[in-house]
């Protein structure tokens, strides 16, 4: 579903990432670790459409389609869902009127028509049922004074509604202790079925107790220096990342 | 100030014609009223710019343009309709002129008085000569002094103290006939323990006109009052609009200023507090294309306990230009006074303009006071946020603008003024799908 061939990346003159390539198949959960300032927050932006990024080189195919061709909205209707690593508190909006907004820009991209209020409140009750999360949530500001755990679960939620076909999920452990990892990662475990994709980045090998990747990847210095199993992750927990900077895969 | 620039020649020259048909001519109060007034204006001319409250606002093109009296209720009934608020009472002035077809007034409490200024001169001036004058003077600038000298009508009410008015009296001004000049004076006393809700909607019909109302208002002990402004003028108007408020010990006043229409529009809200009163003056103003919005508040703690809370909003598109002066004064006896004052503003293109000047001063020693001014646009990881679920980003600036507007109308209570106000909003902010 995504391919990523030889990706090179700047932000201004400075490169970040140095010839990246990855293959994900549908139904794939795929782990990236590294270390800080290795580019993996530059992997999932570059693959979200944030703005502030050029590529200088390479390419990144998704279904088929020169994702890097388009904008940021018709990605994620096309099915990319970033969850962020610092999700944005929007005073003002409803997290309802926000999902509202998202599946109906989506519905109408594919073609089909918006979702009446009533079949939409029953929808998204029921995906917030799934997550086991109280209603009330819905109709709060878009993570305003939210806890770390709460920002996290309303990605997932938010993810949950948009069903995409991959999820990145950019450092989802940071901030968050260990219960809350817990509840979020059962979240994610949920979402997960044969043809979801997904891309984890984490600094820690914590995440993937709960979430377990079927490949592991490590970045350093823009590029994967190693790719493995699961067994890669406690590796590297062991080790360090000291022992593979500089190596290429 | 150079010759002409503010000498408002079409106005001194035309007095004299409409003079004789104001009311209250006959009464020698407000006969002398209305001439010292106009002597005033007559050597002052238009406020300019080097009057340190009027240094942002240019009132040039009021004195070029050639606004006259009329008088015409030829309304559009289906129109109006769409402007009343559901479960009020109303009050409409038509150019300046109480309607009393046009106002529905069916089951005020026997005891409220709600009636034209005009009337009120005729049968009991004696009312209207106790309340005249008493709440703002030609001291503060020239716009008072013509608004005194011209004002042709007005709504004039008395809450008899205790009573509780249980829906809120709408005063709606239209402007329908190019060229007009509508200059009213409402007076309104909330006597002890009463409270009153008033919306009063500024709207028109013709194309450009002179829209100029000054409210006096007093309430009395541990009186309420709620007032909302709705000023949604239509683009080529002027506007002029000033509330002057005396609050004696523990009454509560709260203001909401809603002000999106004209091409000049100026609103004052001033309040003097006595003891513990209470002053909440909440404010949004949405400009774009050339509009230039003024605001002017203050509120001036005269007596000790006193709380007040000021917070507007500014959200300014295009070349619109907004300003912000909100002053609080502390007397020297009015200790434990606790004031916060905020304003925030949004400059949607790199051509608005926002001049604000928050004021603080202190004469007492022993006071909680706070103020703050934020000025920025809006926040990219906002918009990219919600462009990584799907929303364009045009879409994505307005829902941010919306929600930082709304902020505002969510304060209100009145859910029919509310949808109003949202559906203002709208107008604003087409992307949006509520």
């Amino acid at each position: 579903m995504l391919s990523i061939k030889n990706l090179h990346v700047s932000v201004g003159d400075k490169p970040i990432l140095k010839g990246l390539s990855l293959e994900i198949k549908a139904g794939e959960v795929h782990a990236i670790m590294g270390p800080n300032g290795a580019g993996k927050s530059t992997l999932s932006h570059i693959l979200s459409g944030k703005p502030g990024y050029t590529v200088t080189e390479g390419s990144v195919t998704y279904f088929g389609k020169d994702l890097l061709e388009m904008a940021p909205e018709i990605r994620a209707r096309e099915g990319i869902f970033l969850a962020f690593q610092y999700p944005v508190e929007i005073p003002g909006v409803s997290n309802v009127y926000l999902l509202k907004a998202a599946l109906n820009a989506q519905r109408k991209h594919h073609g089909l028509p918006e979702l009446d209020a009533m079949d939409f409140l029953t929808l998204v009750k029921s995906k917030v049922k799934l997550l086991q999360m109280d209603e009330k949530f819905l109709y709060r500001a878009v993570n305003e004074g939210f806890s770390g755990g709460e920002k996290k679960r309303n990605e997932i939620l938010q993810a949950a509604l948009l069903e995409p076909k991959l999820c990145i999920l950019d450092e989802t452990d940071s901030g968050l202790d260990i219960d809350a990892l817990r509840i979020v990662s059962e979240g994610v475990n949920s979402l997960r079925n044969a043809e979801r994709s997904f891309l984890m980045i984490t600094h820690y090998q914590r995440l993937l107790d709960y979430i377990i990747p079927n490949v592991v990847h490590v970045l350093a210095d823009g590029r994967i220096v190693k790719s493995g199993g699961p067994d890669l992750a406690l590796e590297l927990e062991e080790k360090g990342y000291g022992w593979l900077e500089g190596r290429a895969a | 100030m150079m010759a002409g620039e503010h000498s408002a020649q079409h106005y001194l020259s035309v007095y004299a014609d409409y003079a004789d048909t104001l009311p209250g001519q006959d009464n020698a109060f407000v006969s002398n009223y209305r001439q010292t007034a106009w002597q005033a204006f007559k050597t002052l001319g238009f406020p300019h710019q080097r009057l340190e409250e009027w240094r942002f606002t240019n009132l040039t093109g009021l004195s070029r343009a050639n606004y006259l009296p009329v008088v015409s209720e030829s309304v559009d009934l289906a129109w109006l309709d769409t402007v009343r608020l559901a479960d009020s009472w109303q009050v409409v002035l038509v150019n300046g002129s109480f309607s009393a077809s046009l106002s529905n007034l069916s089951d005020l409490p026997a005891d409220v008085c709600v009636q034209s200024v005009r009337e009120v001169l005729q049968t009991q001036p004696q009312r209207v000569v106790a309340l005249l004058g008493k709440a703002v003077t030609v001291d503060e600038h020239s716009l008072i002094a013509f608004n005194n000298a011209w004002f042709s009508d007005g709504v004039f009410i008395d809450i008899p103290a205790g009573v509780k008015l249980l829906k809120p009296l709408q005063i709606i001004h239209v402007s329908n006939v190019d060229n007009s000049l509508a200059v009213s004076r409402q007076l309104l006393v909330v006597n002890q323990g009463a409270s009153a809700e008033v919306v009063e909607t500024f709207v028109g019909t013709a194309s450009s006109y002179f829209s100029h109302a000054v409210n006096e208002c007093f309430l009395q002990q541990g009186a309420e009052l709620s007032w909302y402004k709705v000023q949604t003028e239509v683009a080529g108007a002027i506007h002029f609009g000033g509330t002057y408020v005396k609050q004696a010990g523990h009454s509560q006043f709260k203001h909401h200023n809603f002000a999106f229409g004209s091409l000049l529009a100026r609103s004052e809200i001033h309040t003097d507090l006595l003891d513990a009163a209470e002053c909440e003056l909440n404010g949004l103003f949405l400009g774009s294309q050339r509009q230039h919005l003024d605001n002017h508040t203050r509120i001036n703690h005269l007596q000790p306990n006193g709380i007040s809370r000021e917070f507007y909003k500014g959200v300014l598109d295009q070349r619109a230009r907004g300003v912000f002066q909100g002053r609080v004064v502390v007397a020297e006896q009015a200790q434990k006074t606790d004031s916060q004052m905020n304003n925030r503003n949004l400059l949607l293109s790199a051509d608005a303009e926002i001049d604000t000047k928050p004021q603080l001063e202190i004469y007492a020693d022993d006071v909680k006071c706070a103020h703050g001014v934020t000025v920025g646009q809006l926040d990219e990881k906002s918009v990219f946020f919600l462009q990584a679920r799907g929303i364009d980003t045009e879409t994505a600036r307005h829902i941010l603008t919306f929600a930082f507007a709304n902020e505002m109308v969510d304060k209100v209570e009145n859910t029919d003024l509310r949808s109003q106000l949202v559906k203002q909003l709208q107008v604003h902010f087409p992307a949006i799908s509520l």
